[in-house]
Parts: structure tokens; sequence; C-alpha cells
């Protein structure tokens, strides 16, 4: 099954988002099979921060529909142990079946890795609204990577009040993509999708 | 989906295809609508031939049988710390820690499983030619290896003890994957790359939680400062294994000048250098310990991981292909 041949490994949104209507869901006539297969995926939401989808969360990578109607879908996980893969690929599955494609096949891409500069603005508006602050700066593994255990502290505004005046209480969360930080304004405690 | 099916659900769970193998803690609205609502366990579906669907990873071609062996090293320290850990959860100092923990070792075993699900690419191949049938997955490779057939090092196998020695024995273990896989990320071969890739940033993560316990641990009651000093030397005979050179990182050459693996004696180096820096910022001294034996990547294994295979695997093996 691991052929790697001719196929394209995308940077996120990179030549298939930008040609698609943000959640144009459904079959619209003229749409071509491309557009609408993207679009039935990028409405799958994340099981675990189910405001986000998995195009908002840069994890929907490209959508290829062949000339028989066969869908391939590329999906990368957040991290290497993410257990929401395996129910976003079925979830992926579900949404091109119900849009009509029989044939659908998810592969799991890892290169380029995943970062939180690849939630979407959108993204990041929906998990302040859902309680959740979203990452603060950019990903520290863009470019050379710094040497040297020396984390860089950012004030996380808590996403309740907005106040800066916030502390971690765990740098680990319910989930692997969140730690936990308590604001001292409003004294509620809050996840945080760390930066990564 | 053939095989022995004594499940209830078992003829929903063929009938939802694809499906039927997936995750554990399937969310409640895609269980099959007559799965009892008070059935905690939702279904149980034992099937011999029908194994979980595994994802495919795309990033490069098959393993060759160098790679998949060298796979097999990292991925078996990856997964049997990933086990180790495991054993935390409900057990550690604090709900925080149990958490953190447990995450820790999600991280692991996301690397494990790509490690694997790269070196069982070897197999496909030559399982292919000969039999037509894929090869060993993943789970095969976790679940139906017996000791010797493991490539762990011994590090990764010693008990978690309290909860210093096990931070000491993540320490070690966090300083050389971030070394090793940030090294990794320059390998010419495009899987072992790409999985580099992701987990440098996670053992980062790793790493920077050991510390920060280190020294906590190091600077706080007298009795945190024994048991942490306890914990280090418990741990750093296994420290040296780690920095050996093998045959098999001859044939597969230097990542750093266009091969494929990172040599681990280019290691030692860069990697004492960080724990002496921590053992500074916590006042700690060397440990002045005699290296323990080692040879797991040739099989050997320290007493204690026979105990712990027999733990991971013999749900695997009483039941085979087994899904929640």
């Amino acid at each position: 099954m691991v052929t790697g041949a001719g196929f394209a490994v995308r940077p996120a949104r990179a030549g298939v988002a930008d040609t698609v209507v943000a959640g144009a869901v459904g079959p619209v006539a003229g749409e071509s099979p491309r557009r609408r297969a993207w679009a039935a995926a990028a409405a799958v939401v994340d099981p675990e921060v189910p405001v986000l989808t998995i195009a908002d969360l840069g994890v929907l990578r490209s959508v290829e529909v062949s000339d028989d109607g066969a869908v391939r879908v590329a999906i990368t996980p957040t991290y290497s142990g993410c257990p929401a893969v395996e129910t976003i690929r079925d979830d992926v599955v579900d949404a091109l079946r119900r849009e009509g494609f029989a044939e659908v096949r998810v592969d799991l891409v890892l290169s380029p890795a995943w970062t939180t500069d690849g939630i979407s603005e959108d993204g990041r508006r929906k998990l302040r609204e859902y309680g959740i602050a979203p990452p603060t700066g950019r990903s520290r593994f863009g470019e050379a990577r710094p040497r040297g255990p020396v984390p860089v502290e950012i004030s996380v505004p808590c996403p309740r009040c907005g106040s800066l005046d916030t502390r971690e209480l765990s740098r680990f969360g319910s989930t692997a993509c969140k730690a936990l930080y308590e604001c001292r304004a409003c004294s509620e405690p809050f996840d945080h999708f760390k930066v990564h | 989906m053939s095989g022995t099916e004594w499940s209830p659900e078992a003829g929903s769970a063929a009938a939802a295809g694809h499906r039927a193998g997936a995750a554990p803690a399937l969310p409640a609205a895609h269980r099959p609508e007559h799965v009892a609502r008070d059935d905690l366990h939702g279904k149980v579906a034992v099937a011999a031939e029908a194994l979980d669907p595994e994802l495919v990873t795309v990033d490069g071609p098959a393993a060759t049988a160098d790679v998949a062996e060298y796979a097999l090293w990292l991925g078996d320290d990856a997964l049997v710390l990933a086990q180790r850990l495991g054993a935390w959860i409900s057990r550690a100092p604090e709900l925080e820690e149990d958490v953190a923990l447990a995450n820790i070792g999600l991280d692991l075993l996301g690397h494990a499983r790509s490690l694997l699900r790269h070196a069982g690419t070897a197999d496909a191949t030559k399982e292919r030619q000969r039999t037509g049938t894929a090869g060993r997955g993943e789970d095969s490779l976790a679940y139906w290896r017996d000791e010797p057939e493991f490539r762990s090092c011994w590090l990764v196998e010693q008990p978690n003890g309290d909860f210093a020695r096990t931070i000491a024995r993540q320490l070690l273990a966090a300083a050389y994957q971030v070394e090793l896989y940030g090294r990794l990320t320059a390998s010419s071969e495009p899987t072992l790359a790409a999985i580099a890739a992701k987990a440098v940033r996670e053992v980062d993560y790793h790493r920077d939680h050991a510390v920060q316990w280190t020294v906590r641990l190091a600077g706080g009651t007298r009795e945190s400062r024994r048991r942490m000093t306890d914990g280090l030397a418990a741990v750093w005979p296994y420290l040296d294994e780690l920095f050996r050179d093998e045959p098999l990182i001859g044939r597969l050459g230097d990542a750093g000048a266009g091969g494929v693996a990172v040599p681990p004696s280019s290691l030692r180096e860069p990697v004492t250098a960080v724990l002496r820096g921590v053992l500074g910022a916590a006042g700690l001294e060397e440990p002045d310990v005699v290296p323990a034996a080692g040879g797991g990547r040739s099989g050997s294994h320290s007493e204690h991981l026979g105990y712990l295979l027999a733990e991971m695997q013999w749900l695997a093996r009483r039941h085979p292909g087994a899904t929640w």
C-alpha cells in the first residue's frame, strides 16, 4: 500500500483550499467533484475540539479526485500519538460517502510536520469563543530550532475575561495539544492550545 | 471478517466495515444503536483475521531491511517507555502529573506506531513477493514478537521505581531523544526524517518536563533531594548503551553526511553536556557508576523486559484480532 509514487505531499492549504469556498457543503450544480469532495472533508470536525473543522486545524492536507471518482485524502496528525486520527479518518470516509463518493482512501502524511501555525484565524476565533485560549505566537520549530532547554514564556490571555494575569497550572492538559491554565482575574481555569 | 466472533455486536461490527477496527473510546454517537447504553465497555468484537485497518503513511518508499532494523531500535525504545509511563496512570503524586506522564506516554506511543509501521513495510515487501499478502503491521510487531526480537535499550526497560526515579529515567531518555531526533531530521530516508521532525518537538517538551522536576525535587526537601539523587544513580548506568555504535549504523551511514542513521557515538558529547547543565542547575553530582552491560540492540535485554512484555502482550495474544 505504501507506494508514494506520484503522490504530492502538499503544504497545508496550498493550491487546494484557495480554490474552494469555505463552508460550501453539499452538491451544487456545476461544482467540480474535487471542490465537492474538499468541502465535504473540510467540514469534518475534530472529535476532541468539536468547534474546529479539520480544515481550520490544518489537519486536512489535500483532496484528490481521480477521473473514475475515487477520492484520495491526505491528513496529518497534530501530535504523533493523537488518538483522534482514526476517528477523523472514519468521519472523512463517512462524509465523502454521504456525498456520493464510493471509493475513498485516507492517507496519513507526516511531512511537513503539523504546527499550530496552521490553525486558521477563523479557527483561533472559534477556539477563543469555545473557551480555549488559542496558541500565542508562532511555533519555534518553523525555522532553525534553537538549542538548549530555554522555554520562552508568553502571557496567555484568559479566553473568558481577556486578562493577561494568568498562570500555567500544568504543562499537560486534557489532550496532548493543550495545557491547563488559571485566570487570576476571574479565577476560572481554562485550556490553552499550546504553541507547537 | 471471518474468524471467531462471539460478541453480540459482531454482526454489526462486520457490517460497519472499516469502523470495525476504530479506535477505543468510540464516541457514543458512533456506536451501533443496539449497544445497550449501560454497556460501558462499548463493543468488543474478536475476529482472528480482522485486524485494525491501519492508516497508511505515505511519506516515502518501503523500508529496507536495515532501515527496518533501525526503526525497531527507536520504535521499541518509544514503545517500552510508553508502556512504563502508562503504569503511572492513577498513581502519580498529583492529578496533573498523572495527566502529564500519560500524555508523554501517548506521544511516545505515537512515535512507536509510526516507526513500527515503517519497519513493517520491509516485511510487507517480502511477504507480498512470497505470499501475496500484506506483511506485519505495527500491532503484529508490538504484540507478536518475543523478548529477543525486541531492540529496546536497557534504560527504557528499567522499572518506574518512585516518582523521582521515573523522572530521572525521563531526563536521560528525553535528553537522548532530543539530540537523536534533531539530527535524524536530516536523514536521507524520507519517512524516518518525517517521523523525526514530528517527534523532536514532542520530546523537547518531555525533556523540559523532566528538567523542571529534576531541579524542583533536588531543591525541595531533604527527602525529595535524596530520592532524586538515588533515582539518578539508579538509571545512570544505562546511559552508556545509548552511545554505542553497531555495524548496522555503519551500513546505514551518518544522517549528517547524506546517510540514514544517527551514529550513537555522536550523541555522547551533546547529551552529556545537556545532562551536566541540568545537574549543575539542580546542584547535583554526576553519579559515579559503572556502565551496565547493555545489549538491547542485539536482543539481549535486562531482566525487566520479559515481565513488561507479558503484561503488554497477553491480551492481544489471548484474543487475536480483538477490537473495541
